[in-house]
């Protein structure tokens, strides 16, 4: 028979169903964070000039570089097409001052790539958020460049940046070196038009990226809006109302950037939306305990980090039911029947 | 229309979990059309869950269509009946679909296609007459998973029944069978489901329709409206893969979760195939056995798409011999729906009761993703409809962690293969699955 012969012949493909699949893969997921990026990219170059371009692209580069060494090294399979690595570079940019030394990002980027990530065994197997990992231990390491921070660029200027404090050093101190009219304006804080990392600052941008995640359905909201809104409650009681306090917490400091895509990362987040919004919680609770009676007076990277390391046990207390489960107790009541 | 709005705003009309496929049901509009019977039909004696058949008649014997030919005594199964008129001419194993090796008995065909003499509309006085005459004409579930349907109809009195769901979800995509019988035999579905009713007592019906078939929608209110006596309702679902499961569809059209392990039967529901129940209703007026079935042909391969009638046993390259056959670019042949149907090695097998499709692909248009690491992302516990967690099943499969695995409640998994189509990483979860199952299988039987 001609139709036996055909099949005989071409030896059809024979796999296990589903033989139909989704058009998403990690590299579009990926592709789609590194698009919910560009926004605040472009700001971290408009606000921050060249040089914050400088920092990206050494960023990027090194951590890609780092992925292909280690991978090389380690005899795996290569793995920069997910992507993964160009995330992580950005992240890790979007993390530092614009006047960081050059030569210190590739420090950054040895530490998330091939510390936090390959040693753990690739993508979703690091235990923490790596770009956060890096930026923790240059901040730790060099505490000075990693805290100088610079007023906005200004372009067609060629005056030499010069230092000024963050809105929340600002804020801490009010009333003691500082005065309420040494803080931005809301709209100002929205553009991103104050001292900060790359990255951060510009509030309006990272929300743009942040819709865009949710509209394509990279990320759910559990974890932003509970991190978010935990924030918000926890300032409120914190400064007795006074909404000045609130927005500037909000917008201020690395909090939006860390709810939208720090604390999102998937290897380091719980996997059940209950257990995502016990961690946005966690994490919206140690940030503002840190801002609020910690010395530094940013902690959002801290709480992440934290919150990462106590995700297995979230997800140990979060473990879905099955369709149709009986409680136990109702169990034990049906048998007593 | 007010009806299909508040299906739709029911709270469980939604279901859980689940993904959107494509529908792709490219022959919706194709009536179904009768293939003319073949030279020789091999009609395997399992062609259904449960105890198979031995067979009844012997090399040589004369046999006339819808005469049995293959039967036993055990209660899940069904009878097995003569597809042709003709001469039997083997009884041997033969290769089935999914690999496995059945007992079969081939049958020459006369080319009369003749009528067995004693084919009469059974007579029905009461309950067990109806159940017997469901059992006498060999259906089983026609939706693809083949249960003897007389076995759902031997109520458990413990266990009131007070709704029949009759499914038509047809959630798998390309297939559209089922939504023919729903448009062209609309008045058997209706007529068949009241005589169910009434004979089981069951006071209620709900035939639950995907909503990505309007038509069918209609079609059904509107028969049941104008023969019904209200209780039978038509239930728009969301289209959502695998809203046709078992557990899915009691659960979207009534509310109800079957428990963990248990059966509709257990939250006073019986699920049918709508085809079946179409079936049935024929089968009382005529007294003509389940001897042949409805398939999809479709796919990016095959030349000319149709929806085929065919006596059942037909070898399955007749089948596509007649819808045009194969495109020369042809990478995959599959045996049922996309989602959880078999890829087959060859097509010399023949058709049984319980497929419903035969879809064959081109190369590229079933494209598999490269199997990358698990990212974590999720995706597979969100849409598991069962409420499982496939990675970390995948997890402890790879660290054969027994107890693990026994705590994952993997036991519960259909193979729906919903995990395994939204993993963004390619990973081969249904076959972790069911590894797992077997692991837990062969723990059990060490101890």
């Amino acid at each position: 028979m001609s139709e036996n012969a055909l099949i005989q012949k071409i030896k059809p493909t024979v796999a296990a169903s589903p033989h139909m699949k989704s058009g998403e893969t990690s590299q579009t997921m990926m592709r789609d964070v590194i698009i919910a990026l560009v926004p605040a990219l472009v700001a971290s170059v408009w606000l921050f000039g060249p040089r914050a371009l400088i920092v990206n692209i050494i960023s990027v580069i090194s951590c890609v570089l780092f992925e292909y060494a280690t991978r090389k090294i380690l005899k795996r399979t290569n793995t920069l097409s997910d992507l993964s690595a160009v995330v992580t570079g950005l992240l890790l940019a979007f993390n530092l001052p614009s006047t960081i030394p050059f030569w210190m990002i590739p420090i950054g980027a040895f530490v998330a790539i091939v510390v936090v990530k390959q040693f753990f065994g690739g993508i979703g197997q690091n235990f923490v958020n790596p770009a956060l990992m890096g930026r923790i231990i240059l901040m730790v390491s060099f505490p000075g460049p990693m805290s100088t921070w610079t007023e906005n660029y200004k372009w067609g200027e060629t005056v030499d940046a010069v230092t000024t404090a963050t809105p929340l050093y600002i804020l801490q101190n009010v009333g003691d070196k500082f005065s309420m009219e040494d803080m931005p304006s809301y709209l100002e804080m929205l553009l991103g038009q104050r001292a900060g990392c790359l990255g951060e600052t510009c509030a309006l941008a990272l929300i743009i990226g942040g819709i865009y995640l949710l509209a394509r359905k990279v990320i759910t909201p559990s974890i932003p809006v509970s991190f978010i809104l935990t924030t918000a409650i926890f300032m409120a009681i914190a400064g007795k109302g006074d909404l000045n306090y609130i927005v500037y917490n909000l917008l201020g400091g690395g909090l939006l950037i860390g709810a939208i895509f720090m604390a999102t990362d998937y290897a380091t987040c719980p996997l059940t939306s209950k257990g995502k919004i016990i961690y946005g919680i966690g994490c919206g609770l140690v940030a503002c305990l840190i801002r609020q009676f910690g010395s530094y007076n940013e902690g959002v990277s801290f709480a992440i980090i934290l919150m990462n390391l106590l995700v297995p046990h979230i997800d140990n207390l979060t473990k879905l039911k099955p369709f149709g489960y009986i409680k136990e107790k109702k169990q034990k009541e049906a048998k007593a029947e | 229309m007010i009806k299909h709005i508040a299906g739709v705003l029911h709270p469980a009309a939604k279901g859980r979990g689940g993904v959107k496929v494509p529908h792709n049901k490219n022959t919706e509009n194709c009536r179904i059309i009768r293939m003319p019977a073949p030279e020789m039909v091999v009609l395997p004696m399992q062609q259904h869950i449960g105890a198979p058949c031995s067979p009844t008649v012997q090399v040589g014997d004369t046999v006339k269509v819808g005469q049995v030919i293959g039967d036993t005594d055990k209660f899940i199964s069904a009878p097995i009946h003569a597809s042709v008129s003709g001469t039997v001419t083997k009884i041997a194993d033969t290769v089935l679909a999914n690999g496995r090796l059945a007992p079969a008995v081939t049958i020459e065909s006369d080319g009369e296609m003749a009528l067995f003499e004693g084919i009469a509309p059974p007579v029905i006085n009461n309950v067990e007459d109806f159940i017997k005459a469901v059992r006498d004409s060999g259906l089983v579930g026609l939706g693809g998973a083949g249960f003897p349907s007389h076995v759902k109809f031997h109520l458990d009195p413990k266990k009131p029944i007070d709704t029949i769901v009759v499914n038509a979800a047809e959630c798998e995509p390309y297939i559209t069978v089922d939504y023919r019988e729903c448009i062209d035999n609309t008045l058997y579905i209706i007529r068949s489901l009241m005589i169910i009713k009434e004979y089981l007592g069951i006071p209620k019906a709900v035939i639950a329709v995907e909503d990505n078939k309007p038509k069918a929608i209609e079609a059904l209110q509107k028969v049941a409206d104008e023969i019904g006596d209200g209780s039978i309702k038509v239930m728009q679902l969301k289209s959502r893969y695998p809203q046709g499961a078992e557990k899915m569809i009691v659960y979207s059209a009534t509310g109800r979760k079957i428990p963990f392990g248990k059966l509709p039967a257990d939250v006073g529901c019986i699920v049918m195939n709508v085809t079946s129940t179409a079936f049935i209703g024929r089968y009382l007026e005529t007294g003509k056995p389940l001897v042949s079935r409805s398939l999809t042909v479709d796919g990016s391969a095959i030349l000319k798409p149709q929806n085929v009638r065919v006596p059942i046993g037909t070898n399955l390259n007749e089948l596509i011999d007649f819808c045009g056959g194969f495109k020369p670019d042809l990478d995959k042949v599959i045996a049922g729906g996309p989602m959880m149907g078999t890829a087959l090695v060859s097509t010399d097998v023949p058709v049984i009761k319980s497929y419903n499709a035969v879809l064959a692909f081109s190369k590229g248009t079933m494209k598999d993703k490269p199997d990358n690491d698990c990212i974590r992302c999720g995706r597979c516990s969100q849409v598991c409809p069962m409420g499982l967690m496939p990675t970390n099943v995948m997890r402890s499969v790879k660290a054969k962690d027994i107890d693990g695995l026994k705590a994952s409640n993997v036991v519960a998994c259909m193979q729906c293969g919903t995990c395994a189509y939204a993993c963004p990483a390619g990973r081969p979860l249904v076959q972790y699955l069911v590894l797992a199952k077997d692991m837990i299988r062969e723990d059990g039987a060490k101890k």
